[in-house]
């Protein structure tokens, strides 16, 4: 039981994604994350509004499964699985972040500064989250695909696009950690 | 319900990638700092295993559960839209240090934040269907 509540390192959870990955083609079906976006928009009547999202939604149902168990997993693994949130980071990553004025650095997964309950419902932080999910949803559709769709899965077939895409991700990645969130914060 | 295993699949996943710290905001900023290995580490460990059950498919060894020879969907290709939609996408991962998968996971931790990540995602989702004809490939 230890094991399972202590934090698992880089080098189980590297192995452990190919698996599920594995898994997932030999269910059947094409890993990936990002198009239950777009199959969750078809499910709001999007349809009616862009022929683009005209599509059967019932065709995916394995894949709003997959969604149902990351959800479900979520919340056991926050309430049962991790008993102490805290991480490792490096000292620069700390002092970096607080000399930003983030408070606790590290003593959990995520920072109040973007995540607490006065920054979302505060304008500013409602629309740093708005704003980054919409990024991400229009970014990953544009591009098609996402970590798991274009990093894990493209790369490692050897798919050029995949690792245009990834080079994206990191362009993006870079200026938003380096240039943005100083200047927001 | 024979689709019952993708479920049982995502939460394995969902525990995967919130055990190993691979949804914490705190782990992707410093992956974009370059500031630890330990994002690299994950994501390199798992392309580098995934690639070598794809050459496990290719040659027949592992087939579908039906099966079938596995054979991963190509990918879309495009320079402009692949390296813009990246840098688009990596932007607001970059800032919520939340990426596709596990969004749905962080609902499981900070609900509300999580919630409007994505209403967010599914309007970006909406813009990228109203325009993707007019957008450039």
């Amino acid at each position: 039981m230890d094991y399972i509540l202590q934090p698992w390192p880089w080098y189980i959870g590297g192995p452990l994604i190919a698996i599920s990955l594995l898994l997932y083609f030999y269910f059947g079906k094409n890993f990936g994350a990002s198009t239950n976006f777009e199959t969750l928009c078809t499910m709001a009547g999007a349809g009616k509004v862009a022929d683009y999202f005209k599509k059967d939604w019932k065709d995916r149902d394995f894949a709003l499964l997959f969604v149902v168990g990351l959800i479900i997993g979520g919340f056991i693994s926050s309430y049962y699985l991790i008993p102490n949130q805290a991480i490792d980071l490096n000292p620069n990553t700390i002092k970096e972040l607080s000399n930003l004025g983030f408070s606790n650095v590290g003593n959990q997964y995520f920072p109040d500064e973007i995540f607490g309950e006065d920054m979302v419902f505060s304008i500013k932080g409602f629309l740093i989250l708005l704003v980054s999910g919409v990024l991400i949803g229009f970014g990953t559709r544009y591009a098609g695909g996402c970590t798991s769709g274009h990093a894990i899965t493209g790369l490692s077939s050897l798919q050029l696009p995949s690792l245009l895409a990834v080079i994206g991700f990191f362009i993006g990645g870079i200026i938003a950690t380096w240039f943005i969130i100083p200047l927001l914060f | 319900m024979k689709n019952i295993k993708f479920l049982i699949l995502g939460i394995f996943f969902a525990i995967v990638l919130s055990k190993t710290q691979a949804i914490s905001w705190y782990r992707f900023y410093e992956m974009f700092t370059f500031q630890s290995f330990h994002m690299f580490g994950i994501i390199g460990g798992a392309v580098v295993i995934s690639a070598v059950f794809m050459q496990l498919f290719k040659s027949g060894k592992i087939k579908d559960i039906h099966g079938n020879k596995i054979i991963p969907k190509p990918k879309k290709k495009g320079f402009i839209r692949t390296l813009l939609g990246g840098t688009f996408f990596g932007l607001g991962w970059g800032i919520s240090g939340a990426c596709a998968a596990p969004i749905f996971v962080i609902l499981g931790f900070k609900l509300i934040p999580a919630l409007i990540l994505l209403v967010g995602a599914l309007l970006g989702a909406f813009l990228y269907g109203l325009l993707s004809k007019k957008l450039p490939n």
